[in-house]
Formats: C-alpha cells, structure tokens, sequence
C-alpha cells in the first residue's frame, strides 16, 4: 500500500517472568503483544480496541519506540523504526507523538503550562528558535481553547479536561505525522469528553494528523475511527472499517463485546438479547493452544484448539477476521442470544 | 432460560415487612468545611426509593452522588464533612437522629452498600471467607463452622466457582469481576431492603459489567430490594433503572421515570448530557457539547446553578434558584422553563 504512514509487521513483545532473587530463571513469558500487523495510512484514525490486559498499551509502547518488540518490525515512511540511530531516533520522535492517559500524573506539578508544552522545543531545539517559543506555546495553547495567557499557570489550577488539552498541545508542539492516543478520555467526565473528542477531530482535519487511538470505550472508538481493530489476548481478531466492524462483525468475540455496550435507550432494553461471555480472560502467561479465546468461544470446535485461526479474509467474512467459523451476525441493532450463556438473557 | 437460581425465598420473609417508602432522603444538606472556605456539597436533595425499584443517580464528578450515598450509610467523614439540614428516613424513622447503636443496626441488615472499587474495599489481610462469615458470626451470632457454611452459600449466589475453595482466598487472588461479586456477596450477606451500589462496574471491561449488571437485577428481583444505583453512565441507567434522579452541583436538577426522562429531558443540563455521549448504535457527526466546566463547590453560582453553562438561560436564572416542581405524576425538574423544554420538539 502506497499511502500507509506506518506499517507494523509481525509485532511480538513477550516480557520474562522470574523467579529467584539472586540467581534469577525464567520460567515463562508474559506474551503481551504475540504477532500484530497493521497499516496506518495518512490522516486516518485506527482506533484499537480491547479489554484490559488484551496487549494494547503495550503495542502503544512498542509502536513509540519506548520497548523494543521481541520481533517483527514496524516501518515509518518505509523506514524500519527499530534500526535507526541516534539521530534517526530523535526525527522520528518529532512525527509520533503520545497522549496519554491520565491527564493527573503525566503532567509535572512543578513545570507551569509554558515549561510544559515548551520542552520539546528545548530538545528540538531545530523547530523553534529560543526567542520565538513563548509565542509558540501561547499559538498552542490557543489551538487547543486553552486562555494563552495561562501560560504561567501550574497543572494542578486546571480541570481534568483542560490538563487533557495540556497533553495534546505538547503532543502538536513538534508537528508530528502521527499521534498515539493511549485512553485520551476515559478519565474525564462526560460533558468534557466530548469536547475532547471534538478537539481531536479537528485537529486532525487542521494538521491532517494519522491517529493511533486505543480505547476500551466502543461508543468512543465508533465515534471517532475509521478503521478499527479488536484485540484479544495480544492478538487483532478482527480488523476493518468502522462500519465492517461495527454493522458486520464476524467473530465472536466483537460480537459478544459489541453486545454487551450498554445503549443510552431504555427502549433497547426489550429487543435486547444479550451474548453473555462467562468466565475471565485466561492468563497470557499461558494463553490456550490454538485460537485464543475459544475457551470462552460458543462456536469452539476441535479444530479451534489445533489451528490458530488467521487474520483473513474469509467465506463468511468481507473483511479480515481471525476464527475458523467467522460468519455475519446482527448484533447492533437486533441483539440475538448466543447459545451457550451461563447467565440468564434477561426479558424485561 | 431457566434453572439459574434455585429461586427460594431469602430468609428474612418479604412479607413481614412494612410496605410504603422505604428509604427516603428529603432536603439533605451537608457541606465540607475546608482550609479554603466552605464547599457546599449537597444543597437540598430529595430522594426516596421503594421496595423492588431501581433510582439511578445520575452525576458527574463533584455533583454530590457519592456523598449523598454516604451520608445515608452514616459513613460520611466528619470533619470535614458536616450534614447541615435535612433528614434521611428509613421506614419513616429519622437516622440522623439516631444513636451510633441504631444506626449499626441498620447497617448490612437494613441498608448495605458496595463500593466501586472492591480491592480498597476489601481487607487483603483476610481470606474473603473469613471477611463475608464475619457478619455472620457477629450479627447473627453463629458459630465459626455455621458462618463459613452460609459464607459458601454467598459465594454460589453471586456464582463464584468453586466456592468452597475461593472462600479461603485473599482478595489479591481474584479478578475485578470476581472481586465485585465478593462485595456484593458480602452486602447482602444480611439480607438488606435497600442496597447503594456505588459506581459498581466503573472499574470493569465491558463484558464484565454486563454480568455484574445482570447479577445485580437478578439478585434485586429475587430479593425484592431497594437498589440506589449511583453512576455517570448513561447507558448502564438506560439498561436497568426503573426511576432517575440526575445531579448537578449537589442539587436534583430532574427527577423521573426512565423512559420519559430519555425521551423527554426537562433540564437543559439532561438534555446535554445525552446529545454528548458517544452511541455504539451509531456513527454521529461532531458531538454536542455542553460548553464550559462544572462549577466550583467552594463558590457555587448564584441562583440556578447550571446557568453559567446553560444555552436557555435568561435573565431570572443567576436571580432566583428553581424548585424542584412536579411536572407530572412521575416526572419533577428544577428549571425555571421545564415546561417549555418538555412541549418544544
């Protein structure tokens, strides 16, 4: 693909676990991330979704060059991210950029609002001469719908959306291509998520920014991607377009989570039909053998615990979907029941 | 689907109890004197939950949700927080007036509570079995084998597996969900009549808060309790809440029935609220906002205290505090053009 900005291939991050204090042996691995390949292309938003402990920060970690994957590459503008030297290093630091997640402790208490959003510019000292920084800064700050006149002011004399404003302003400081927004508004209050959500969008029409956007929030992830990919035990089980994902899953696992977001409509509740997972996410110490989530999976079959199911394109499957029976399901807008529920599908 | 319960009847037998409002807050006011002033955190609320029914409180951080809640369990922390005015009624009996011994009394068996987040709830120097026998051995006065029995039997209705087993584990050896269906095993231990479920599933994967919700409706229909859910979620109050009660810098700016109150909102604040969530069912363009930030507790606005953020407002709003007015037979707002909101298309 001739427009994809960042490519990643084959991405594997297993982290050791140890035992033994002074002799220390490895008896296992965490496997985080365990072979994600994706393109982003330029000024699209791939929104990456997942439940807690499914390997996305990790891969937001990977991708930013802040833990070298244990294999696989990722390339950036057709360069591989992960050979490159100390100089390579640093430009490629200007074009992704991170915002982070909880805008309380990723800010410094003791730098003001200038200090803050300004140092990147003391380490690309190339981007602004020192003269013209104040300037800079206040031009983001009003980009952002910060007062620029609090440039002066500390973290804590803000409001958890406006800090989250804070993060994007130092992100957009160096003019980056991409930016990896790890959970930007899980912490934030309703009424201030949206605006935080309608700030991103237009960024990234102004700056025709690529986004990274990793959330557990689906209505969120709906709401601002393009494309989406699902993750599951450190594996992408589904990618796709917005609308593929979300009008036409195909595994089940998408389909189970879609199912089970909440609809802001009491009227829903009567048509509503619940795929109800049982159990926990197993271990990914110990993942199970073959497809990984066939132990909580209503359509596991012998073949499931043999073959790991590749992310493809499939007979019953438009777009790439990693299960064996990938098939077209209405989830969204007639929930139907899963046969095997543990829990009861509830009428009211 | 049946054969998920054996749906027998819970112990203390429904019918014996007295009917009417169970628990009803009316006119609470608490404030929390501070090093820099006086923050007014709960300015006159009025609530009331009866049995079987579900009242979600509905509210953004700082809206007073959590400590209206607390000061109902008598658990509020004084000082700095201080109940000004008001009173909390149970079966028609004023808490706040009563002794500590009373109050204890209505704790667990009358009115029991689950946290949002169950680890720092939880006690991780004791085994969860250890933590749920404890009432029994205290408030029913059972002895040690007797406790841990009943404590299994906790544990298999909020369907932990291998009960038996989990009961001689610590709270760091469970996961999230499992570790909310301790709290809630442990709450309704005593077989309370109302039980406040404080953000109950906010810490939760969404797969997780699905079962967790369905716990908690299944677990209230069979037992026929009071539930004051409490949560910013507007998806999960759709889902499960019989009545609504949304806050707003410590005041109920509207009351009503769920169904009217999502097709109908009669405060401008509820209104926005529900234009600036994001739906799964749909892909929006730009999300309406509601512009500007909840106020300061320490320095509330004068008169409707929405009214710096309002679109509707006039000039009365800054001027003169709105009732909370009935509306109709199940709906009350306290906005000075409720009606309006509610005929306008």
């Amino acid at each position: 693909m001739t427009d994809s900005i960042l490519e990643a291939r084959d991405l594997v991050k297993y982290y050791p676990v140890t035992r033994g204090v002074v002799f220390k042996k490895t008896v296992g691995h965490v496997q985080a991330v365990d072979g994600v390949s994706f393109d982003l292309r330029k000024g699209e938003t791939l929104g990456i979704v997942g439940e807690s402990g499914c390997g996305k920060s990790t891969l937001a970690k990977v991708l930013m060059h802040l833990e070298k994957p244990t294999s696989g590459g990722v390339t950036f503008n057709g360069q591989d991210i992960y050979k490159l030297g100390a100089t390579g290093l640093r430009r490629l630091r200007r074009n992704i950029q991170l915002v982070m997640q909880d805008p309380y402790t990723s800010l410094n208490p003791r730098m003001t609002v200038g200090d803050l959003v300004g140092e990147p510019f003391e380490i690309h000292t190339e981007v602004a001469p020192k003269a013209s920084r104040r300037q800079k800064v206040q031009e983001l700050l009003e980009v952002v719908g910060l007062n620029p006149e609090h440039i002066n002011r500390y973290p804590h004399q803000f409001s958890g959306g406006q800090r989250q404003r804070i993060g994007i302003a130092r992100a957009l400081a160096l003019r980056p291509e991409i930016i990896v927004c790890d959970e930007p508004v899980s912490a934030l209050d309703v009424s201030i998520q949206a605006q935080v959500m309608n700030l991103l969008e237009k960024l990234q029409d102004e700056f025709g920014l690529s986004y990274i956007f990793i959330a557990h929030d689906l209505s969120v992830v709906r709401h601002l991607a393009d494309r989406v990919a699902v993750m599951y035990l450190g594996k992408i089980v589904e990618i796709g377009t917005e609308d593929e994902i979300y009008e036409r899953p195909t595994h089940p696992y998408t389909q189970a989570l879609l199912s089970a977001v909440p609809v802001p409509d009491p009227n829903s509740r009567r048509n509503k039909a619940i795929i109800r997972l049982t159990g926990d996410v197993p271990s990914p110490t110990n993942p199970p053998s073959g497809c990984r989530f066939r132990t909580r999976c209503w359509k596991a079959q012998d073949v499931c615990a043999r073959d790991v199911p590749l992310l493809e394109v499939r007979s019953g499957s438009d777009h790439p979907s990693a299960c064996h029976f990938a098939e077209k399901r209405e989830i969204v807008v007639s929930h139907e029941a899963g046969e095997l529920t543990e829990l009861p599908t509830r009428t009211l | 689907m049946s054969n998920v319960y054996v749906a027998d009847q819970p112990e203390a037998a429904r019918e014996g109890r007295p009917s009417g409002r169970l628990l009803e807050v009316e006119d609470l006011r608490v404030e929390f004197r501070t090093r820099d002033g006086v923050a007014k955190v709960i300015n006159g609320v009025t609530y009331h939950v009866d049995a079987g029914e579900t009242l979600a409180v509905l509210g953004e951080s700082g809206s007073g949700k959590s400590v209206t809640a607390q000061t109902i369990m008598g658990i509020l922390d004084t000082p700095p927080g201080f109940v000004t005015g008001g009173e909390v009624r149970f079966h028609g009996k004023d808490m706040l007036k009563m002794s500590g011994e009373e109050r204890r009394r209505i704790r667990g068996e009358g009115i029991a509570m689950v946290f949002q987040d169950a680890l720092s709830a939880l006690n991780p120097v004791f085994t969860v079995g250890f933590q749920i026998a404890e009432q029994f051995r205290i408030r029913r006065g059972m002895s040690r084998r007797d406790a841990k029995k009943r404590a299994v039997e906790m544990l298999d209705q909020v369907k932990i597996p291998n009960a038996q087993q989990r009961l001689n584990e610590y709270p760091h050896q469970f996961s999230g969900g499992m570790r909310q269906r301790v709290m809630i095993a442990m709450s309704l231990a005593l077989d309370p009549e109302v039980l406040i479920a404080d953000e109950p599933t906010t810490a939760l994967d969404v797969t997780v808060q699905a079962q967790i919700m369905d716990l908690l409706a299944d677990l209230q229909r069979e037992r026929h309790m009071g539930l004051i859910l409490i949560t910013h979620d507007l998806g999960v109050v759709a889902d499960v809440a019989d009545r609504i009660a949304v806050m707003y810098a410590g005041r109920i700016v509207e009351e009503g029935d769920v169904h009217e109150l999502y097709a109908k909102p009669a405060h401008p604040y509820t209104l926005g609220l529900l234009e600036s969530i994001p739906r799964i069912d749909e892909k929006g363009q730009q999300l309406r906002t509601i512009r500007g930030l909840p106020p300061s507790l320490l320095n509330i606005p004068s008169g409707c205290p929405f009214h710096p953020r309002c679109p509707m407002a006039q000039p009365i709003c800054p001027e003169k505090v709105p009732p909370l007015l009935q509306l109709g037979p199940t709906r009350a707002s306290a906005c000075h053009f409720a009606e309006e909101l509610v005929q306008r298309d």
